[in-house]
């Protein structure tokens, strides 16, 4: 269970044009490039120190790789960098298709499971 | 002494700049010109106080800061700030700004809170996002003032209580109180009424929780931090909406007014989200 590095993936990810851009047309190439290259520096941006110990368990590496912000949800990781990065992904396409909010309303249908229940805490 | 010539709490709607006139009329949702009118009218409770600086109160949602080191309460320290991060821009619409800061108070203010008990990181790189501009877009659109900006954590949990934002923001008011200036001072904090990102209650027809949201503007609006006290906790939050707790900045917000009536009041029911503008005028009422 390694929440922390999955909200790490979420937040560089969204804040770069370049990997935002791949994480939508390869999702399985970006996982395992940014586990290459980034995911083991030290915080955010540090190109020198490194972490050593840190890694996506299968589910989450999973979950990342095809888009699966229910799964997210359900591990905790972080509801606002899971519905930005996927906005970023999906709205434009939707809205097209289907007209505005259409991919925030798909996203909150397949969480209604959830609806008067405690959520997975984001807490670390 | 300084002044304190207006007191501030506002939701901030990231999209209130695109909604309102970066889409082409045409375009845009039915509420974009009462929401606009809204705003302008609460602009006016602002430029009537005449601040020279704003005291800023807002959170970073992820932006400059991550969970590898995520300050509690933090203030800025800078002559000049940039605002508005690249993925703010894509999502929102929200255009750079720089604005000008003001170290002597930032300064004195950081000092005033270690004093009190307010162990406050401290930055001198820091980057402003939504939660500071948004309020600078609806309020001081000419961004023109200079700011001491000061984030909280109401966004990565574990979080400080409620009563630790009210009892920051009357810290701040002392300080202010005593800050050795004879310039006017306006405070400007945002939050959230209920909110839901990333759930299943998110960008529905009304915020997730409109009965929370009627007590709290009513509470803050009387200046009544015994009844928040009572009935508003972390878990009271999540149950209006995942990202309720930027309710405890418009906490903050009042107290650094007191526990006073507001002057001013409005609200607006947004698409999945019910706006508040209140202004509490601490020296009196200037219109």
């Amino acid at each position: 269970m390694s929440v922390y590095y999955v909200d790490k993936f979420l937040f560089q990810v969204d804040g770069d044009p370049d990997l935002l851009a791949q994480y939508k047309s390869d999702p399985a190439g970006l996982v395992d490039r940014w586990e290459a290259e980034y995911g083991r520096r030290l915080g955010t941006n540090n190109s020198i120190e490194t972490t050593s110990w840190l890694e996506f368990t299968d589910q989450e590496r999973r979950a990342l790789i095809e888009h699966d912000y229910v799964t997210l949800f359900e591990i905790g990781a972080h509801f606002f960098l899971c519905l930005t990065i996927f906005i970023a992904i999906y709205d434009e396409d939707y809205v097209a298709a289907s007209g505005p909010l259409s991919f925030q309303r798909e996203y909150a249908a397949k969480l209604s499971h959830w609806l008067g229940k405690d959520y997975p805490t984001v807490a670390l | 002494m300084a002044h304190l010539s207006a007191v501030l709490a506002t939701t901030h709607h990231p999209f209130y700049l695109k909604s309102t006139e970066l889409t082409p009329p045409e375009q845009r949702i039915p509420q974009a010109a009462e929401w606009k009118r809204k705003v302008e009218a609460y602009r006016e409770t602002l430029t009537a106080a005449e601040p020279d600086l704003l005291v800023m109160v807002g959170a970073d949602h992820f932006h400059q800061f991550f969970a590898d080191n995520y300050p509690t309460f933090l203030i800025g320290k800078q002559p000049r700030y940039d605002a508005t991060f690249y993925n703010e821009e894509r999502e929102f619409g929200i255009p750079t700004y720089v604005l000008e800061g003001d170290e002597d108070l930032s300064g004195f203010m950081f000092q005033g809170l270690l004093d009190r008990g307010f162990d406050f990181s401290i930055s001198h790189e820091l980057k402003i996002d939504h939660s500071i501009i948004c309020p600078i877009i609806t309020t001081r659109p000419q961004a023109d003032l200079p700011i001491v900006p000061i984030y909280t954590n109401i966004f990565a949990p574990p979080l400080p209580s409620p009563q630790r934002f009210w009892d920051l923001g009357r810290a701040i008011r002392s300080i202010i109180d005593e800050y050795p200036s004879d310039r006017k001072i306006a405070a400007i904090g945002s939050g959230h009424l209920s909110l839901e990102l990333g759930g299943p209650r998110q960008f529905g027809e009304t915020g997730p929780d409109p009965v929370f949201d009627r007590k709290a503007i009513d509470w803050l609006a009387s200046g009544d931090i015994d009844a928040i006290l009572e009935n508003v906790t972390h878990e009271s939050m999540s149950g209006a909406g995942n990202a309720t707790h930027g309710f405890m900045d418009l906490i903050l917000m009042m107290g650094i007014a007191g526990p006073e009536k507001a002057a001013y009041v409005d609200e607006l029911d947004l698409f999945h989200t019910r706006e508040m503008y209140m202004t509490w005028y601490p020296e009196g009422d200037p219109r």
